[in-house]
C-alpha cells in the first residue's frame, strides 16, 4: 500500500498508536527486549528466546513481544521493558534467561513487579 | 588455464550475484564482499575472475583488496575470532585477551589453527564500547565484558558444536 | 558470580565530613558477615550533589536512595534491604513537611540531565516496524517540507543553527545552500555512517534503534539540494545496523515513502546501501566518495569541494547520521525550539558514548553546554572501584585528552577546540589513575599510522617517526630531546598533511604533552611510569612480611618465575618474570606488590 498524502499518513499513525497503546487491539500489554549490539553482546538473544518460550508455555497470546534498539543503559543490559494495560512501563536490567522466565511468570501473569532487577519505572 | 578453484561451485554463485546487479557502476567493493562471503578469502584466482566479470583491470581489484583491512588474501579459520582493539577495549584490558588467545590457540598472526576452526584477528572498534572488552566470533556472535576465563568458555562452546577437541592437546 | 546489588556511597567532601567513612566500614563488615561480599559491590562516588542529606547511598538495581545515615543504619540496611529485600522506609528522603518520599533512580541525574532529541525513539519503538516510527510522528516532517520551497527549507535549517555532528561542526544549512547552487541535473546525498573513531557508538545505536529517522533526514536533505539519489555508507563492522537499514528501506519503498513521486509530488528519491571494508580514512568525505565509487578510499585535495564535485563528479552533500536524525525533529518542532537548546554557537543536543573507566558506560544525549563534570560524574556515575579520574579522551584519534582541572568546561564545539581537542563524533573514553598518558598517545598514534592511506608523505612517514619515538619512551629508552622532536614533527605534520586524518593525527600527542608533560619527563628522566602501566618500567615483588606461603602466585605464574616452598616466603625471579601480573591478581593477602623497576633492590 502506498501512502499518498497527509491524511493517509495520519490514519496509519492513529492505527499504529492504537496498537501501541494496546487498547482496541486484542493485546493487553507488551514486552520489549533491547536488541542493539550492546544488548546482544550481553546475551539479549537468549533473553528473548526465553521470553518467547515461557510465553508459549504459559499460553499467553495477548501480550506482544517486541524487539527494540539500545536505550542507552548499556551497563545493565540485557534490558526488558514490560507494560501491562494502563500501568506504568517497568524496565528491568541484567535480565538473563532465568530472570526472563520469572518476568513472564510473575509480572506478565500475576502482575507482580520484580523489585530486585528493576531499573526504572515510567517512560525513558 | 582452469585452476582447481575455478571448478568450485562458488564461482557460479558469485556469477549469479554479479549478473543480478542492475547498475554495476561502483559495485566492486560490494562484489568483493560477496566473494569473500562465498570463498572465505580472496585468492588471486577469485580476484581475476571478478576483474573479468566487471570489466576492470586486475590491478584495480588487487589495489582495492589490499587497501581495505576487511579483505584478506589468506584463508581464515571457520570461526574468525575478532578481538576489538579500540580505545575502550584497550583501556579495559583487550590486550590481555589477545595474550590469552595466542597462548591457548598457539597461532601467530591471523593464520588459522591446525584444525582450521579458529583464527585471530585484531580489529578496530566494533561499536559496543560500553561492553568493553568485546569479542566477535564469526559475523554475528557478539560477546561483551569478556574476561580471559569467559573467552576460553566461548572457544569451548564452538569446539563442542563442531565436535572437535582442543587444537593443541594431543589426542 | 554476578553482582546482584551495587551500592553507591557518596564520598564527596560534605559526606566524608559527616561520617561517610564509618558508615562505609560498618556496611562492609556487615556485608562480609552475611557472606554477601561476592554479590554486593560497593562503589564510592564523587559528590552526588545532595550534600545537605549526607551521608547518603543509592542501592541499585532498585535505585533506592537512603539519606542522613549513621553507622548503625548501615547494619539495618544490610539485614533488611540486602538480605530480605525490604526497603528501609525510615531512611528515605523526607520532603519539607516530613512526608516520606521514596526516591528512585529515575529522579537521579542519569535520567534527569538528559534531553532526548536524536535518541527520542531509541529503545521505545520497534525499529523493524515502520508503523511505530509513523506513530511517533515519523515522515510527517517530510510531508511538511514537500509543501515548502527548498529555499525556505534551507532557511529554516540555517535558522536552527544546526552544525554537522560528524566532527568538523560545519553549519548544515550553509553546506546545503552551496550544493543547491551548484548547477547540475544529477545530485547526491550521502549519509556518513562510517563511525570510525574507536570509542564511538552513537551512530550505530541510532541506525540500529531508529533507522527511519536517518532515511527521513536524507530525503529532507535531498529535497533541499535537489538530489534524487542517496547512498548510505555503513561500516562492515555493523552487521545489525545494515540489517535494520535494509528492512527499513524496503518498508519505506512499500509505503511509497521512497521511490517515485513521494506523497504525490514531483519529488522522487532512491537510496542505496554501500558497505565499507575497514578503512578509517574512508570517514573523511573525499575518501568516502572514492569508496562509494568502489575504489581505494584515498582522499583528494579540496577544493573542489563535494558540493561542487562529489560522487561521480556530481554535486554531493555528505552528512553524518546524527546530523540527519536531527532534521525531522527540527522540522516538526521548529527552528526556534531547536535553537533554544544548547549554547549560542552550538545549538541543540549532542549524543555521547561514554566508555572506559566509568560506572554508567552507555549512550547519553545532553544539551550542548553541559559540563564534563556533569557528564562524567552525575550522569556517568563517576569512576569505578574508588579510583581517581585522570583524563577524558574526546574526538578519537583526531582529538585529545582533557585533565581534571578542566572538568568544568562545557561540551560544545568551540570550548573543546580551545583545550586542544575536538568534539569529534561524540565518543568519550574515561581514564583513571591506572592509565598511562604516554601509552595512550602511543596507542592513538599507532592507530593513525596504521590507518594512514599512504598518499601524502607527512602523514605516511611523519606519523611513523613519531611513533618510533613514543615506542622508545614507553620502552624506557627515551632521550630528553625526544620531547622537542615530537613537538616539531607534530607541528609540521599538522601543517602539511593532505587530509583531516594527517592534520589531526598529532593531536593526541600534543594534548598529552600539554597536560601531562610530567609523565613524559618521568618516563625519560627517571624511568618511572606514574600509572605503573608501562611494562618496561615496573616490577612485581613479594612482601616477605605479608606472604603466607600459600603458593597461589606460583600456580598462577605461566613462566615459573615465582620460587619458594609451600608455607615459606616466595620470591620472584626478575630475570624470568614477564610482568603479566597474574601473581598480583592471584594473591589474596596483598603480598604481591607492583613497584617501579628502578626502586627494586637486588638481594
Ligand atoms: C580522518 C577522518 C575521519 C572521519 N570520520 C568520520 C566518521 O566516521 N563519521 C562522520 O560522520 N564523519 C567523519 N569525518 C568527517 C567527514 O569528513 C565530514 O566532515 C562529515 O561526514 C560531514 O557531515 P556533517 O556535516 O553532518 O558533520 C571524518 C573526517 C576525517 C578527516
Ligand atoms: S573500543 Fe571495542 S567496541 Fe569500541
Amino acid at each position: 500500500m502506498k501512502i499518498k498524502n497527509l491524511e493517509e499518513l495520519q490514519r496509519i499513525k492513529e492505527e499504529s498508536l492504537k496498537n501501541l497503546n494496546g487498547r482496541e487491539s486484542k493485546k493487553r500489554g507488551r514486552v520489549v527486549v533491547g536488541m542493539g549490539t550492546c544488548g546482544i553482546s550481553a546475551g539479549a538473544k537468549d533473553t528473548l528466546r526465553a521470553i518467547v518460550d515461557e510465553m508459549e508455555k504459559q499460553s499467553i497470546d495477548d501480550v506482544a513481544v517486541i524487539q527494540s534498539g539500545c536505550m542507552g543503559l548499556c551497563e545493565v543490559e540485557p534490558t526488558v521493558e514490560v507494560q501491562i494495560g494502563d500501568e506504568e512501563p517497568v524496565i528491568y536490567g541484567h535480565v538473563n534467561e532465568k530472570q526472563a522466565r520469572r518476568i513472564v511468570k510473575e509480572h506478565v501473569v500475576k502482575g507482580n513487579v520484580l523489585r530486585e532487577i528493576l531499573v526504572k519505572r515510567g517512560k525513558i | 588455464m582452469p585452476t582447481i578453484l575455478e571448478a568450485d561451485s562458488g564461482f557460479k554463485e558469485l556469477d549469479k550475484y554479479i549478473d543480478g546487479i542492475k547498475e554495476k557502476k561502483g559495485m566492486l567493493i560490494g562484489v568483493l564482499h560477496k566473494a569473500q562471503e562465498i570463498f572465505g578469502y580472496l585468492p588471486v584466482e577469485v580476484q581475476s575472475h571478478v576483474a573479468e566479470k566487471l570489466h576492470v583491470p586486475e590491478s584495480t581489484v588487487y589495489g582495492v583488496v589490499t587497501f581495505y583491512s576487511f579483505f584478506t588474501m589468506k584463508p581464515r579459520g571457520k570461526y574468525p575470532i575478532k578481538l576489538c582493539m579500540g580505545t575502550a577495549c584497550y583501556v579495559k584490558g583487550g590486550s590481555k585477551l589477545l595474550e590469552t588467545l595466542r597462548e591457548e590457540l598457539e597461532v601467530k598472526g591471523d593464520e588459522p589453527t591446525k584444525n582450521g576452526l579458529f583464527s585471530i584477528h585484531e580489529v578496530r572498534c566494533l561499536g559496543a564500547c560500553s561492553m568493553a572488552p568485546v569479542v566477535l566470533v564469526g559475523d554475528n556472535d557478539f560477546h561483551g565484558h569478556v574476561t580471559p576465563h569467559k573467552l576460553l568458555q566461548i572457544l569451548d562452546s564452538y569446539r563442542q558444536k563442531e565436535g572437535k577437541r582442543n587444537e593443541n592437546k594431543k589426542s | 558470580m554476578t553482582v546482584e546489588n551495587t551500592i553507591l556511597i557518596c564520598a564527596g567532601g560534605a559526606c566524608i565530613s559527616s561520617g561517610e567513612q564509618s558508615v562505609k566500614s560498618t556496611l562492609e563488615e556487615e556485608i562480609k558477615k552475611h557472606g554477601l561480599d561476592s554479590v554486593v559491590k560497593i562503589v564510592e562516588t564523587g559528590c552526588m550533589g545532595s550534600c545537605n542529606l549526607g551521608p547518603l547511598m543509592v542501592i541499585y538495581p532498585e535505585g533506592v536512595f537512603y539519606q542522613n545515615l549513621k553507622s548503625q543504619d548501615a547494619k539495618e540496611i544490610v539485614e533488611e534491604h540486602l538480605l530480605k529485600g525490604r526497603v528501609v522506609q525510615r531512611l528515605f528522603y523526607k520532603g519539607p513537611t516530613g512526608e516520606i518520599k521514596p526516591r528512585m533512580k529515575e529522579e537521579l541525574p542519569f535520567f534527569t540531565k538528559q534531553v532526548k532529541v536524536v535518541t527520542r525513539n531509541l529503545g521505545i519503538i520497534d525499529p523493524s516496524n515502520i508503523d511505530e516510527y509513523i506513530a511517533n510522528d515519523g515522515y510527517f516532517a517530510l510531508n511538511k517540507i514537500l509543501e515548502w520551497s527548498p529555499e525556505r527549507l534551507i532557511e529554516e535549517i540555517k535558522k536552527s543553527g544546526l552544525r554537522g555532528r560528524g566532527g568538523a561542526g560545519f553549519p548544515t544549512g550553509l553546506k546545503w545552500e552551496f550544493t543547491r547552487k551548484s548547477k547540475s541535473s544529477e545530485k547526491y546525498v550521502i549519509c556518513n555512517a562510517d563511525e570510525g573513531d574507536p570509542g564511538a557508538f552513537m551512530d550505530r545505536s541510532v541506525l540500529e534503534g531508529d533507522p527511519h529517522s536517518v532515511l527521513e533526514g536524507m530525503m529532507i536533505a535531498g529535497y533541499a539540494i535537489g538530489a534524487q539519489y542517496g547512498y548510505i555508507y555503513v561500516r562492515a563492522e555493523y552487521p545489525l545496523a545494515i540489517e535494520r537499514l535494509k528492512k527499513a528501506m524496503s518498508q519505506a519503498y512499500e509505503y511509497g515513502l521512497l521511490g517515485k513521486r513521494i506523497f504525490n509530488t514531483n519529488f522522487s528519491f532512491d537510496v542505496e546501501l554501500r558497505i565499507g571494508a575497514g578503512a578509517f580514512v574512508c570517514g573523511e568525505e573525499t575518501a568516502l566518495i572514492r569508496s562509494v565509487e568502489g575504489m581505494r578510499g584515498q582522499p583528494v585535495q579540496k577544493p573542489p569541494y563535494p558540493a561542487q564535485k562529489g560522487v561521480w563528479d556530481k554535486p554531493t552533500v555528505i552528512n553524518n547520521v546524527e546530523t540527519l536524525a536531527n532534521l525531522p525533529v527540527i522540522i516538526n518542532k521548529g527552528a526556534d525550539w531547536f535553537s533554544s537548546i544548547g549554547t549560542e554557537k552550538s545549538r541543540g543536543t549532542k549524543v555521547l558514548a561514554l566508555s572506559g573507566k566509568i560506572n554508567n558506560a552507555g549512550l547519553i544525549e545532553v544539551p550542548m553546554g553541559t559540563t564534563l563534570r556533569e557528564i562524567i560524574f552525575d550522569i556517568g556515575g563517576g569512576i569505578p572501584n574508588g579510583k581517581k579520574f585522570k583524563a577524558v579522551q574526546t574526538g578519537g584519534p583526531s582529538g585529545g585528552c582533557i585533565p581534571d582541572e578542566y572538568l568544568d568546561t562545557t561540551v560544545d564545539y568551540d570550548s573543546l577546540t580551545k583545550l586542544g581537542t575536538i568534539m569529534g563524533s561524540g565518543g568519550m573514553v574515561v581514564m583513571d589513575e591506572d592509565t598511562c598518558m604516554v601509552d595512550v598517545a602511543r596507542y592513538f598514534l599507532e592507530f593513525s599510522a596504521e590507518e594512514s592511506c599512504g598518499k601524502c608523505t607527512p602523514c605516511r612517514e611523519g606519523t611513523k617517526r613519531m611513533l618510533e619515538i613514543l615506542h622508545r619512551i614507553v620502552d624506557g629508552e627515551g632521550k630528553l630531546e625526544d620531547i622537542d622532536s615530537l613537538e616539531e614533527l607534530a607541528i609540521s605534520i599538522k601543517d602539511t598533511a593532505l587530509c583531516g586524518l594527517g592534520q589531526t593525527a598529532p593531536n593526541p600527542v600534543l594534548s598529552t604533552l600539554r597536560y601531562f608533560r610530567d609523565e613524559y619527563e618521568s618516563h625519560i628522566k627517571e624511568k618511572r611510569c606514574i600509572a605503573r602501566s608501562c611494562k618496561a618500567m615496573i616490577a612485581y615483588t613479594i612482601d616477605s612480611e605479608k606472604c603466607v606461603g600459600c603458593g597461589a602466585c606460583a600456580r598462577a605464574c605461566g613462566v615459573n618465575a615465582v620460587i619458594g616452598k609451600i608455607k615459606e616466603v616466595h620470591k620472584i625471579n626478575q630475570e624470568a618474570c614477564i610482568k603479566c601480573g597474574s601473581c598480583y591478581v592471584a594473591c589474596n593477602f596483598d603480598a604481591v606488590k607492583k613497584v617501579d623497576a628502578v626502586d627494586l633492590v637486588e638481594d
